[in-house]
């Protein structure tokens, strides 16, 4: 998140972040409550970190299995390409479509990359004047119970048709090599820029950049309070 | 699916170089549908409106700009201050995305639409009524002039979604 926002920045470069994580952390969306979203008591005790982000999108939980692909364009580095979320999304579409096309019944669905109707990536975007990010988190492999931390949103994509987590989502790794997957990323987006790879050591992220990301980690104080938001008919179905 | 198969039949329709390579890709725009232009507002390139009226000016977002966010679900907007022309002062989410909204104008807040924060969708339904963000007292008056009459923010919009 950091990264991905300190190249949303000046200089205004065209770039494209491949970020492996390996931390487990909750990402939040903006416009919920923590209590909607999170199993906040599970959270708290396992000390799980929570960042509420800059970016649109909902709340997932990423882990070493997590792939981030994010590109951060100014708003003329792809030829006709209009600005605005749904443009964006039917761009990236196309991209990603070069990646996982044979791979399984790959498509874009609600604004999520899905193999038949299991979700495989989410994505999110944040548009300012002249540039904007559009960022996926790629589930390669994630951890099946770091899902019960996350509620079942009250938003929720139709194709969803509540099914609980498990039975929504699956693994990029089951679908192809992972070879495959980060080269054929690389490979995708070399069809629409021309790459040049930088080292990680050389994106400077010091202080002396006098950056503030607005996403930000929720204090422990914040969750706690989010317990106390939550109203009692909640709580007492979720003990 | 319906959208690979739009996405497919649309490459051929276009051919865009991307130097150093060259190929298809596709019309990204969404078609063309008519967004509504006001008479008596100004209006900025990054779509938003102003409505000056007095010593104050109303700012929103344009029918043109709601349209293509799509379903606003939130709207984060300042307390109040100052805005200055040209700079984001708020930004709305809609499904999937956060864009930022820029004041055309500069000048001291006196007013925050507080109805957008149970109703973000204000700006979808009424984007020039309801749907209003700020008011403003104008620091510099002739900054509204070097805005945009609704003939030439209405070309401007044509020209846009053409060139896309």
């Amino acid at each position: 998140m950091k990264l991905t926002a300190q190249c949303f920045r000046p200089p205004n470069l065209t770039r494209a972040v491949l970020q492996l994580t390996l931390t487990c952390l909750i990402l939040m969306q903006r416009v919920l409550k923590a209590w909607e979203l999170l199993e906040v008591k599970s959270v708290l005790r396992d000390k799980i970190p929570v960042v509420r982000r800059f970016s649109g999108g909902g709340t997932v939980i990423v882990d070493h299995g997590t792939v981030f692909v994010s590109f951060v364009c100014n708003k003329d580095s792809v030829p006709s390409l209009q600005p605005y979320p749904q443009p964006i999304m039917a761009w990236s579409s196309l991209l990603y479509d070069q990646v996982f096309h044979g791979a399984g019944d790959f498509k874009l669905r609600e604004n999520d990359y899905v193999f038949g109707n299991r979700k495989f990536g989410g994505n999110a975007q944040s548009i300012i004047k002249n540039r904007w990010i559009h960022h996926t988190s790629f589930l390669w492999d994630y951890d099946e119970i770091n899902m019960a931390y996350l509620k079942v949103p009250a938003r929720a994509p139709k194709y969803r048709m509540e099914r609980n987590h498990s039975e929504f989502i699956c693994r990029v790794k089951d679908f192809l090599p992972r070879s495959a997957f980060i080269e054929g990323i690389i490979k995708a987006a070399g069809t629409h820029f021309s790459l040049r790879f930088v080292p990680w050591d050389a994106i400077e992220l010091s202080a002396a950049a006098n950056f503030m990301p607005s996403s930000r980690m929720l204090t422990r104080q914040e969750l706690k309070a989010a317990i106390d938001a939550e109203p009692e008919s909640l709580l007492s179905q979720s003990m | 699916m319906a959208l690979r198969m739009w996405a497919s039949s649309a490459a051929n329709a276009l051919g865009v170089s991307c130097a150093p390579k060259s190929h298809l890709l596709p019309a990204f725009s969404l078609s063309r549908c008519f967004s509504t232009v006001l008479e008596g507002l100004k209006y900025a390139t990054t779509h938003e409106w102003v409505k000056h009226e007095g010593s104050v000016a109303t700012i929103g977002v344009t029918d043109h700009a709601q349209s293509h966010l799509g379903d606003v679900v939130f709207a984060d907007l300042p307390e109040g201050g100052t805005v200055t022309a040209g700079k984001a002062f708020a930004s709305v989410e809609s499904v999937k995305a956060t864009s930022d909204v820029n004041s055309p104008i500069s000048g001291e807040i006196v007013e925050v639409n507080t109805k957008l924060s149970d109703s973000p969708g204000l700006i979808n339904s009424s984007p020039y009524e309801e749907g209003w963000m700020i008011k403003v007292k104008p620091s510099n008056p002739a900054e509204l002039e070097s805005l945009m009459g609704p003939e030439e923010y209405k070309k401007f919009c044509e020209e846009e979604d053409a060139h896309h």
